[in-house]
């Protein structure tokens, strides 16, 4: 518990967590937004990127949703199973 | 309600793994997080996730209908039974074959995150209420599971609310509401789950894309068997 000061940039207090390391997450999480992945992260403040994140998750489980529904329904309509097996075999291979 | 054993364990490993992170340089925590985004772009990982997420979807529409006789070449990953009896909660059709997707990418994690852990436990839990119960247990039943496997510093969050807003704080928790199991975890570490939680569901619907565009192509026009290239003679009942 003690060694944790040689590694750290500030002094440690229990389990501090350096600014550094948060802005380091924070822009790479950036990086995975699609709408901010131009922009430098000095422009883009962390409450920016933490907004555009939850809507971009809400985004993605509402395609997720919409995509689950329309295979559910492929797949209750295309019941021949020489069809599923063919493309098992082709997407696997 | 309880399973000790499977949480007990996994909240000390999470505990000395984030104390390993911390005493590490800044780089490690950066290689694995590379490491992590390569895995879920790679093509490999997509037809892992593929495969594992037909299985899956062939067990819920299995379980839906008991008469229905479908061949199944290999074992199945995911953690259901193989009887026709349903041994799964089925809410809804759409909602079983969401949670399937979700269980089959949380599986193709393997189980390394938190979130995928979250929701592989939430099922878990869902099935022990149900076999002992027998009835279908609400999302509540999530809740104590979740509470009791995240380790909570709550320090890292005050520390933070001083250099943060109150604006900032309330997206924080917005934020741990959306992904799995990271209600109440501390910024860093919600902030890792969060960016592998973006490229699993990236991928996942990449995945169900492509899955979705074949299957809609097969069943409009004539049957690609011709096209593959394999020598199955058709087999319909």
């Amino acid at each position: 518990m003690s060694s944790r000061r040689s590694r750290s940039r500030q002094s440690s207090g229990s389990s501090r967590i350096t600014d550094d390391q948060i802005n380091d997450l924070v822009s790479k999480l950036q990086q995975l937004l699609p709408e901010l992945r131009e922009r430098h992260s000095d422009k883009v403040s962390a409450a920016k990127v933490l907004q555009e994140t939850c809507n971009y998750i809400r985004n993605l489980h509402r395609e997720v949703d919409d995509l689950t529904e329309r295979l559910s329904e492929l797949l209750a309509n295309t019941d021949t199973s020489s069809a599923q097996a063919a493309i098992i075999r082709s997407l696997l291979m | 309600m309880e399973s000790p054993l499977i949480l007990n364990p996994e909240t000390n490993s999470d505990r000395s793994i984030e104390s390993r992170r911390k005493k590490k340089k800044l780089s490690n925590p950066r290689r694995s997080q590379n490491q992590n985004q390569m895995r879920w772009n790679s093509p490999a990982e997509q037809q892992n996730y593929s495969s594992k997420l037909i299985e899956a979807l062939r067990q819920v529409r299995r379980n839906r209908n008991p008469s229905a006789s479908l061949e199944a070449p290999t074992a199945a990953p995911s953690s259901s039974s193989n009887s026709p009896s349903r041994a799964e909660s089925v809410p809804r059709g759409g909602r079983a074959v969401r949670e399937a997707a979700d269980r089959a990418l949380a599986i193709a994690a393997k189980g390394r995150t938190r979130w995928s852990r979250a929701i592989l436990k939430s099922r878990l839990k869902l099935k022990f209420k149900k076999r002992r119960i027998q009835r279908v247990a609400a999302v509540a039943g999530d809740n104590p599971s979740k509470r009791r496997a995240v380790s909570v510093i709550g320090l890292n969050l005050k520390e933070k609310k001083r250099s943060t807003g109150a604006q900032v704080q309330r997206k924080i928790r917005v934020l741990g509401r959306l992904v799995p199991g990271c209600r109440k975890l501390s910024l860093p570490n919600l902030l890792e789950e969060t960016t592998d939680y973006v490229a699993a569901l990236k991928m996942q619907i990449r995945a169900m894309t492509a899955l979705t565009n074949l299957l809609s192509v097969s069943s409009a026009g004539a049957s690609p068997i011709d096209r593959v290239g394999s020598t199955q003679p058709p087999t319909q009942s």
